[in-house]
């Protein structure tokens, strides 16, 4: 089945003002900071990877339509429903009906700071020369990306700046399907907004991060 | 409420999504894939503990030393790490001075990539659709819907975090700050100002 993005929201229009919220404000009902916390103990399993957890909430048909949490809660459902750890007579009934799985890591709560404070790197050996340097002219990739990607639909086909190198980084095409780290060189590629859509703001450039198989010299 | 499904009386004030998520909490315990403990730490970390004055701190130091701010904007991690801010979600962090000639905004127009250690998780307008579908289009239109109007002549640069690389944005040190020490001047640095949809407060306004 095709991937297809609902969450690629760069440029387009109509969604209405920004409403903003005081600092201290972090969670909006009492489940949602229970969605958090189970994204997270159930990603510390080692069953996915953070690049899989945006591709099952990003390709939800009902994405637009959900709440932030809403979307964390049902791409975790996906991702374990498709693993067959849960299954819907279950979350129905409220109980385990099923065995349960046997699982690869489980988080604890004394690990939980030190796992936090030590993260997930992406950067990874390189080995192979990087293509690009600062100032060189590229061309992003033009037309349609059929599986999880991080390259915005609205700089397709647009030439830009390399104005960082950032080293060698996981892969977020292949990691989010199941093709491993795949590391590539990893650029901040800078455009003119007045490039992209005549009617932006004038002086005002714009940057993605952008895996070289994103991009050819222009 | 879904019908033809009993809840006893404690549940009936719950909404469908609370329940769900109940049900799918207890399975995950019942199974043991969860510590519940676990789950406890987690959000008594990210709801009391992580969060912008982690940042704000770091943004005081720079403003007070000359040498850490120079650090901070050649290694991002290292010099934020060395304040004991380090970790998820912001394993690869880039500092982006603000100056009179430019002026630094970040948006995440994928998902709602953030910098967790440094502003904690981030709030509701930052990961909603009018945000991350303007922020790169019309950030001055996007600048004056938060009170902000850059003075004539500062360009505008916008970070769309769409890799693993985390942004912050370092405000501009306002003026009549000279003798303020680094907690008085933390309390000037809001939340907005690190991520560029705002700037600096100026005393005596203090953050919230």
């Amino acid at each position: 089945m095709a991937h297809v993005s609902h969450a690629d929201l760069g440029g387009t229009t109509g969604h209405g003002p920004i409403v903003n919220e005081p600092e201290g404000e972090r969670f909006h009902a009492d489940w949602e900071p229970r969605v958090l916390a189970m994204t997270l103990a159930m990603g510390g399993t080692g069953l996915w990877n953070i690049d899989m957890s945006r591709a099952a909430r990003e390709s939800l048909p009902t994405y637009a339509r959900l709440t932030y949490y809403e979307i964390w809660f049902e791409g975790l459902l996906k991702l374990m429903v498709a693993q067959g750890l849960v299954a819907d007579d279950e979350l129905q009934a409220g109980r385990s009906l099923h065995g349960a799985r046997v699982l690869p890591r489980k988080l604890y709560a004394a690990d939980v700071p030190a796992v936090l404070a030590k993260g997930a790197a992406t950067e990874r050996p390189a080995t192979t020369p990087a293509r690009f340097e600062v100032g060189d002219r590229v061309r992003m990739h033009a037309g349609e990306v059929p599986h999880h990607t991080r390259l915005p639909r609205y700089v397709r086909g647009h030439r830009g700046v390399v104005e960082r190198v950032h080293g060698a980084h996981v892969f977020a095409d292949a990691h989010a399907t199941g093709r491993g780290e795949m590391p590539h060189w990893l650029y901040t590629v800078t455009f003119d907004a007045r490039d992209l859509w005549p009617d932006a703001s004038a002086d005002a450039r714009v940057s993605i991060d952008a895996w070289e198989p994103y991009m050819e010299r222009a | 409420m879904s019908a033809g499904h009993h809840h006893d009386h404690d549940h009936s004030e719950l909404s469908p999504m609370e329940l769900r998520v109940r049900a799918l909490e207890t399975v995950l315990g019942e199974k043991g894939y969860v510590d519940p403990a676990a789950l406890d730490v987690l959000i008594d970390t990210y709801q009391s503990k992580v969060g912008p004055r982690n940042g704000a701190h770091v943004v005081a130091r720079a403003w007070s030393d000359p040498a850490y701010k120079q650090w901070l904007l050649r290694d991002g991690s290292a010099a934020i790490a060395s304040l004991g801010f380090q970790g998820r979600q912001g394993e690869h962090m880039v500092v982006l001075e603000n100056t009179p000639a430019q002026h630094h905004m970040v948006v995440c127009t994928l998902c709602s990539c953030y910098p967790w250690p440094v502003l904690g998780l981030p709030p509701t307008w930052y990961k909603s659709a009018p945000y991350r579908s303007r922020a790169v289009r019309d950030p001055r239109g996007v600048l004056a819907e938060f009170g902000v109007a850059l003075p004539e002549g500062t360009s505008i640069r916008v970070w769309d975090s769409t890799a693993e690389v985390r942004y912050l944005v370092l405000p501009m040190r306002p003026d009549g700050t000279d003798g303020l020490d680094e907690d008085e001047l933390a309390a000037l640095v809001t939340r907005d100002s690190m991520i560029g949809t705002g700037l600096a407060l100026t005393p005596p306004a203090r953050a919230r």
